[in-house]
């Protein structure tokens, strides 16, 4: 394996991160619109993250400090086989702090941690085409970007307020990019949306099944769709998070028991032990301490 | 009565390979004029629109349009960008087939209102009390609103199709047998809505039909096509009452009473 | 304009292409004036060319010889090789017509068919409406009918509707194609005191009408249309 590392560093050979690095290029040249690139058959399934493995397997360097998520945690199967996976094929050192690390790859959030310049958030995206739900024509919609036709997406907005009453879109909710590109933020919570505007982090998207990079330079302007009378809003908690105490952070649900018991808790973990350890602590963790 | 024609058409030809599908064709349509383009099947009809509505690209001729600022605009020479913005703002298409026209998955409201989310309009109640006043127009009943065409009948989507195309006020619509897969009471509701729009708008249209008796009802003059070639021509009542042409006379004499 | 309807050498023939192309000469050399407040009668036997005459002054009827010169808004226009919009604008203000038969619209009520020619320039609908049920209850049409579309009316009724939308616009001329031959005594009186009262207004009528009470009641000349047949002309 040792061999394999020096030759291959970080499992793609040169020519193909080559190719990539030249995607990621123009992708971060023009903000949103989505380059295609020969996606490259990696040693796992797609849906497992192939197009942000490449992404960042093209901008790893062994000075590079990697966190990997699935959902907000670190700890999950996917998160954790692709944390193994770059310390066996680039020796990077790996990180579970937000703040440590200088390249990020994300499934579904982006950290509470407000980023910083010089990081890089990659996301693995499954449907990077945000008009493919109402036109299904490969051929069209590239034609709809490149005119700039975008009535489309506010029609499926306005199903949405017809359906329910509100914009009822929460995950992959599009943006428009620097005024210009309409882009599927991949299935992250809307909650995570008004993160990717003006971000001092690079941002790059990766779709491997679909063949597709597109990018967010730092300090870009990301913005929402919505109507006037229907105005993009973020999820909001009733509760802060039972173990930590946060609020205005996004918290996942979990299941205490059979009897209907459950709480809501950070689901970016990192954020949550951050925020432990400095001393913050929410009703659960204030009960449990009172318990012991 | 405007002085300028809104659409020139000079010698417009279009040929699939060696076969011809339409010749030479050449005429001027006015500001709130119906023309009727009739002529049996193969005849170059569903071409000629094709080649009007920039759908097809004419082999040679010239389609000129009179745009809003007064100038007139080879459409061939149009950038792609420009004349899709003139198909969905300023020009109106109707299909045969519903189906061709409309998005089937998405409700009725969202039909109408999506040439105006496309020309920018962000205010979602005015969008949808438009489309309110468009379906009540068409005669769908508002409450169908949120329904998706796929539950609706035949007459009740081309009459969705119709509301569609005319939310945004063109000035002209290009209409492909507006009327043919419909029965035939649901046929003179449709051409009695239609005739009533093209009045009270004062709508410029060119509609492709092979039935004499909707280009009686609906248009001021007609255009008879034979193998490509337009071979009469003039006002409707004048065409159908005093066919000139030999096909012209054939054509009309197996109706009944047009 | 004192003449406002000017006929000159106008000749007419149909060729019938399915019947092995032979030619009917209809009329030829057809001339003739009509002056403000003045009614023409067409006389002769029938299928002498009356209606064909009447046809080809609407624009309805193509012309292959000679000029139909009309005043229409102080500009003369020839309606024998107008374009079609200029005939279908001469129509809306200058020429009204009343044809033998009501072509039926489905759908619309008979008080709007008469108000549509009003409508059509420019007259408010409600005004066009009160206009147009003044010349229905005055033809005698059972105000229970003026609602409804007349496709199922008897023909005597559709007739009065048809007229009742001839007449309600000021056209400065009329035609008038036996528009009182399925009406009875007391509606062809009616419309013998509707053309006298265009004729007072200065309206040039030209018409056919075969009941000899009306026609003497009506007409200030009658022109013999046999003496355009073509036949004669050739000979
Ligand atoms: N895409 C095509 N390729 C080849 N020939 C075509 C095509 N579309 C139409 N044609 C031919 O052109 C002629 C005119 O067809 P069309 O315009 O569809 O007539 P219409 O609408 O009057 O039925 C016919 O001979 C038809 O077969
Ligand atoms: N549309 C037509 N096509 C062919 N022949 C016609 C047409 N209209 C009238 N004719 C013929 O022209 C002649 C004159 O008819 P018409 O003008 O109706 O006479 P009238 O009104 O004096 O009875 C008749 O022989 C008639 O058959
Ligand atoms: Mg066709
Ligand atoms: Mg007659
Ligand atoms: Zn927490």
């Amino acid at each position: 394996m040792n061999d394999l590392a020096t030759y291959n560093f970080a499992y793609l050979d040169e020519q193909t991160k080559r190719m990539i690095r030249r995607a990621i290029l123009k992708a971060i040249a023009i903000p949103g619109y989505q380059v295609p690139f020969a996606s490259r058959e990696m040693p796992m399934p797609y849906g497992w993250g192939t197009g942000g493995v490449q992404v960042t397997a093209s901008i790893l360097g062994p000075e590079d400090v990697l966190k990997v998520i699935d959902q907000g945690a670190d700890d999950t199967t996917n998160a954790v086989s692709i944390r193994a996976f770059f310390q066996k094929v680039a020796n990077v050192a790996v990180t579970t702090r937000t703040k440590e690390a200088t390249i990020i790859q994300t499934r579904h959030r982006i950290p509470e941690e407000k980023l910083s310049e010089g990081q890089t958030l990659v996301y693995q995206v499954p449907i990077p085409e945000p008009l493919r739900f109402l036109e299904p024509r490969e051929t069209e919609t590239r034609k709809m970007h490149a005119l700039e036709e975008y009535g489309l997406m506010h029609v499926k907005l306005y199903e949405d307020i017809a359906r329910n009453g509100h914009i009822a879109t929460t995950y992959a909710y599009p943006v428009k990019v620097e005024g210009r590109y309409v882009m599927d933020p991949s299935p992250t919570p809307k909650f995570d949306n008004p993160k990717m505007h003006m971000s001092e982090a690079l941002q790059l998207f990766g779709a491997g099944r679909e063949k597709r990079i597109y990018a967010v330079p730092p300090y870009t302007d990301v913005v929402s769709l919505d109507f006037d009378d229907h105005p993009f809003e973020i999820q909001s908690f009733d509760k802060p998070c039972a173990l930590c105490g946060a609020e205005d952070v996004y918290l996942d649900e979990v299941i205490l028991d059979d009897k209907g018991g459950r709480m809501f808790v950070c689901s970016d973990t990192d954020h949550c032990e951050d925020r432990r350890a400095c001393g913050h602590a929410g009703h659960m963790l204030a009960r449990k301490e009172a318990a012991e | 009565m405007s002085t300028l024609p809104l659409l020139k058409v000079n010698d417009v030809s279009k040929f699939y390979g060696s076969r011809i599908g339409c010749r030479n064709v050449s005429f001027e349509l006015y500001a709130g004029e119906v023309l009727a383009i009739v002529g049996e099947s193969g005849s170059g009809k569903t071409t000629l629109l094709s080649c009007l509505s920039t759908r097809l690209m004419p082999t040679s001729g010239i389609v000129e349009y009179h745009m809003r600022d007064g100038q007139y605009r080879d459409l061939a020479r149009m950038g792609e960008s420009e004349r899709r913005f003139l198909m969905r703002t300023d020009w109106g298409f109707v299909h045969q087939n519903p189906a061709d026209g409309l998005r089937m998955t998405v409700s009725a409201g969202a039909n109408v209102g999506e040439r105006l989310m496309a020309v920018g309009d962000r205010h979602y109640g005015n969008i949808r009390a438009t489309a309110s006043d468009w379906l009540e127009r068409v005669e769908i009943g508002v409450d169908r609103i949120d329904d998706q065409p796929r539950a609706f009948s035949g007459g009740m989507r081309q009459r969705l199709q119709i509301a569609r195309n005319l939310v945004t006020s063109p000035r002209l619509v290009f209409m492909d047998e507006p009327t043919g897969g419909l029965d035939v009471s649901v046929q003179a509701r449709l051409l009695d809505l239609v005739r009533g729009l093209v009045h009270d708008l004062g709508l410029a249209a060119v509609i492709v039909t092979h039935d004499l008796a909707v280009a009686r009802l609906l248009s001021h003059r007609m255009m008879v096509m034979k193998d490509g070639a337009v071979i009469e021509q003039g006002l409707t009542d004048r065409v159908l009452d005093d066919p000139r042409e030999p096909y012209t006379q054939l054509l009309v004499s197996s109706i009944l009473q047009v | 304009m004192a003449t406002p309807l000017v006929v000159s050498e106008v000749a007419k023939s149909f060729t019938m292409h399915l019947r092995d192309g032979v030619r009917r000469p209809v009329v030829a050399n057809v001339s003739f004036s009509v002056k403000a407040g003045e009614c023409v009668v067409l006389g002769g036997p029938s299928g002498v060319g009356k209606s064909s005459i009447l046809k080809m002054l609407y624009g309805n009827y193509g012309v292959d010889e000679g000029q139909i010169l009309m005043d229409h808004d102080g500009k003369l226009v020839n309606l024998a090789t107008a374009e079609p919009r200029t005939v279908l604008e001469v129509r809306r203000t200058t020429l009204g017509y009343v044809s033998q038969f009501l072509r039926v619209v489905p759908r619309v009520s008979a008080l709007d068919i008469v108000a549509e020619p009003l409508q059509a320039r420019g007259t408010p609908i409600e005004e066009a409406r009160a206009h147009a049920a003044e010349l229905l209850s005055k033809l005698n049409l059972p105000r229970e009918l003026w609602s409804l579309p007349p496709a199922t009316f008897s023909g005597g009724e559709q007739q009065r509707v048809n007229i009742a939308r001839g007449f309600i616009t000021d056209h400065r001329i009329l035609l008038l194609d036996e528009p009182t031959a399925s009406l009875d005594a007391k509606n062809r009186a009616v419309v013998v005191e509707l053309i006298a009262e265009k004729k007072a207004k200065g309206t040039a009528l030209i018409g056919i009408f075969h009941d000899e009470e009306v026609r003497d009641a009506v007409a200030d000349r009658i022109l013999d249309v046999s003496a355009f047949s073509p036949r004669k002309a050739a000979a």
